[in-house]
């Protein structure tokens, strides 16, 4: 009796796990050979340009590392970034979010827009951002700012850093938005309207009933988002290229330039390692604030 | 609870299949195409051409046909792609040795590196076999620069050299005369006097890029004086001679040089020309072919700008090369011969227009009367600039390396790029020249110690 039970929950499991096997074949051998074959690259300095450049050299690429200077730069810039994106884009896309979950008229048309920026293609987002908005002598922001004697202010050079992210806040903030207005939506209105009744004012029925509310919305929007923003490289592509100077190469744009500038690929290989590493770190972050949200949810 | 929290990994499971089963149809979807592509009958021989996207190539492009109207067992295949992205995806096929392609377009740049490491094919014996090809019509500075231990290992498409023009009226308005032969400092006097709120004096690149801003400003250099390396691979940028040229080149950009800099490379200043915000403009002597109304009408054109070296131009080829991984070279240079010999240049000025004919590669192309109707006002400038152009010479002191406007080792791509990145900082403002030719010195000096044995 007990086996047979044990055989047909055997069964059943297998019946489940069967179907998903391909994809997950598939999805192991695409996504694991070439991590395992990075990481036995990351052990040799191979420099595609050089004959005979292939030996083995230990942690070479990874001491480099740390003494390199333009790596400890682009890491650097890649925590400026991420933070300084994150954390902007989470506080407008609360405001947007609290603006378009009251009684606002043509929500729905605004809502469309505001997600806008998330849908338009990342590289045609930045080109019209460099070529339109901020172009000196074309660009729209110029022409607007002229009467303020701002008129040829080379905006993405002069301030590169800032306007990267700018560029990616306009992106990112529809996306806080549309986590962040989930959380807001499955808000009681009966628990506001007793606060009010019970004499708070918004700020304080802000602050002690939708803020916790919405902080593990925030929170995963915040940790997903930043596993993107790390990986920023469309936009800087295609704006600043990394520069002037090194001030916007981050992470990702750097293992672009060592590996198809410098060909590289022992360097770039231990940088990916790296970037892998940090990601995943950020990630698991991400997994457990999503299942606590399950959590929280299924709990009600 | 705990059926929830079982739920959502399938929940993630689920929807990554799903991107796994479109990932799979792509998959096959391209598989299908290159089975396609690569099913040609049985003689005949499809052959890829990895090409750079130009406007000669895109004429090159549309008269493919008539190669294949006279050989038919030979079809073409040309794949176009940006001078960068066309760098990095040929030198990985010829770097793992894959036979991708059986013709690319590659620069003077890599053409003596890839010929040094028999990457490339030498074309010598090939262009022998063809009495009509008549290699001494090749124009002598580009021959040079495609050559490698005297053989040729290219053949040029299209070759260029630098100048400036500028716009007569818009001097004449200013009472300004430009010599044949300017100096630098005739150049940013005349620039500081045309420049005005609506016009500004010059574009000169800023864009960062070993192939971008460092071009101009690197034959600046060389005829201030400066060089990358000395005899001894030891890196020169913190010599006074660098600091005068990027200086001037920098206070010439701000005081009369177009605003936004910093992102301005060939196009941008093209455009800026074309429009008429600029009076004056050194770059590329194919620029001049692009020109359209106004710029077209009144512009005049002066020798590369000169301080102590004279002949400051640089050189520049697109040319054919052919892989020696490729397995189907006789047809491959079927069409190198056909693309690059006079009856092509006759071709094309016949098809699509005597402006559209590819300049700087052979000197018959010069005495064909259609030609200097069409190109008058520049051909005899670009013609000369190219011919005095000496890859092996063209600094004042010797140096090293070849190269005009590049110094011609594999390391070259990103020490350019790494140091023209830290000019455009200063072209923003955001440090100043002794800042960045300190960085750029180290830079280079990295790359000069592994020539030092």
């Amino acid at each position: 009796m007990r086996d047979s039970a044990a055989s047909v929950s055997r069964r059943d499991a297998w019946a489940r796990r069967l179907p998903l096997l391909p994809a997950f074949i598939y999805v192991f051998l695409l996504t694991q050979i070439p991590f395992v074959l990075t990481i036995y690259y990351s052990f040799f300095s191979w420099n595609l340009l050089k004959e005979g450049s292939f030996k083995f050299a230990g942690l070479d690429n990874y001491t480099r590392l740390i003494t390199n200077e333009s790596i400890r730069t682009a890491i650097l810039n890649t925590v400026v970034l991420t933070l300084a994106v994150i954390a902007i884009s989470v506080v407008l896309g609360m405001a947007v979010a609290m603006l378009l979950n009251s009684e606002v008229w043509g929500k729905g048309f605004m809502r469309t827009l505001m997600i806008a920026p998330f849908l338009i293609m990342p590289t045609a987002g930045a080109l019209i951002w460099k070529d339109t908005l901020l172009n000196p002598l074309f660009g729209l922001l110029p022409y607007l700012l002229s009467p303020f004697g701002l008129g040829r202010v080379d905006w993405v050079n002069r301030f590169p850093m800032a306007t990267v992210v700018a560029v990616e806040v306009w992106r990112w903030t529809p996306f806080m938005m549309l986590i962040i207005l989930a959380g807001l939506q499955s808000q009681n209105p009966e628990v506001l309207e007793a606060a009010r009744v019970d004499g708070a004012n918004p700020l304080q029925a802000f602050r002690r009933i939708t803020l916790p509310l919405v902080r593990p919305f925030i929170e995963l929007g915040a940790l997903l988002g930043s596993l993107f923003v790390v990986q920023t490289y469309d936009s800087i592509f295609m704006l600043t290229y990394g520069g002037p100077g090194e001030d916007t190469t981050n992470v990702p744009f750097l293992l672009y330039l060592v590996a198809f500038q410098g060909y590289s690929i022992g360097q770039a290989s231990a940088i990916g390692v790296v970037a892998v590493i940090i990601t995943i770190l950020v990630a698991t972050f991400a997994l457990r604030t999503l299942f606590s949200i399950f959590q929280v949810e299924a709990r009600r | 609870m705990t059926d929830r929290k079982l739920r959502s990994p399938y929940h993630l499971v689920r929807s990554r299949s799903l991107s796994v089963i479109a990932g799979l149809a792509l998959v096959a979807v391209g598989a299908a195409c290159s089975g396609a592509g690569g099913g040609g009958g049985g003689t005949s021989q499809t052959i890829t051409l990895a090409a750079v996207d130009n406007p000669q190539m895109a004429d090159l492009k549309q008269l493919v046909s008539e190669f294949q109207s006279k050989h038919s067992d030979i079809t073409v295949k040309i794949v176009t792609l940006p001078e960068d992205q066309l760098r990095q995806q040929v030198t990985q096929d010829v770097a793992a040795n894959s036979g991708r392609f059986d013709l690319f377009t590659i620069g003077t740049y890599e053409v003596p590196l890839w010929a040094k490491k028999k990457w490339i094919e030498n074309l010598s014996p090939y262009v022998a076999k063809d009495p009509a090809y008549d290699e001494s019509d090749l124009i002598p500075g580009i021959k040079g620069a495609l050559s490698f231990e005297n053989n040729l290992y290219a053949v040029p498409f299209y070759g260029e050299s630098s100048m400036l023009m500028y716009r007569k009226d818009f001097l004449a308005a200013k009472g300004q005369t430009m010599p044949d032969h300017p100096t630098w400092d005739q150049v940013a006097s005349i620039a500081k006097a045309v420049n005005s709120s609506s016009v500004n004096g010059i574009c000169l690149r800023g864009l960062p890029g070993w192939g971008e801003q460092l071009a101009p400003l690197t034959t600046v250099v060389n005829t201030f004086g400066g060089r990358w390396f000395d005899q001894n691979w030891n890196a020169t940028l913190n010599t006074p001679q660098w600091k005068d040229a990027v200086t001037f080149y920098v206070n010439l950009l701000k005081s009369a040089g177009e605003p936004g800099a910093g992102n301005a490379g060939f196009t941008e200043c093209l455009n800026a020309y074309n429009n008429g915000k600029v009076a004056m403009w050194y770059d590329a002597t194919v620029g001049a072919s692009n020109f359209t109304g106004d710029a077209a009408k009144n512009s005049g054109y002066a020798y590369a700008p000169t301080k102590v070296k004279d002949w400051s131009g640089w050189l520049w080829a697109w040319s054919l090369g052919m892989p020696s991984s490729s397995k189907k070279k006789d047809a491959a240079w079927t069409f190198a011969d056909w693309a690059t010999s006079k009856d092509y240049i006759k071709l094309v000025g016949s098809k699509l227009g005597w402006a559209h004919v590819p300049p700087g590669t052979r000197t018959s192309t010069y005495s064909l009367p259609e030609y200097q109707a069409a190109a008058g006002g520049f051909a005899t400038v670009t013609l000369q600039s190219i011919a005095h152009a000496d890859v092996n010479h063209s600094t004042v002191d010797p140096v090293p390396y070849i190269g005009v406007q590049y110094v011609d080792i594999d390391e070259f791509q990103q020490l350019g790029d790494q140091v023209s990145q830290e000019f455009a900082k200063v072209i923003a403002g955001n440090q100043t020249v002794d800042q960045a030719l300190v960085k750029a010195q180290a830079l280079a000096a990295a790359v000069g110690k592994t020539y030092q044995h």
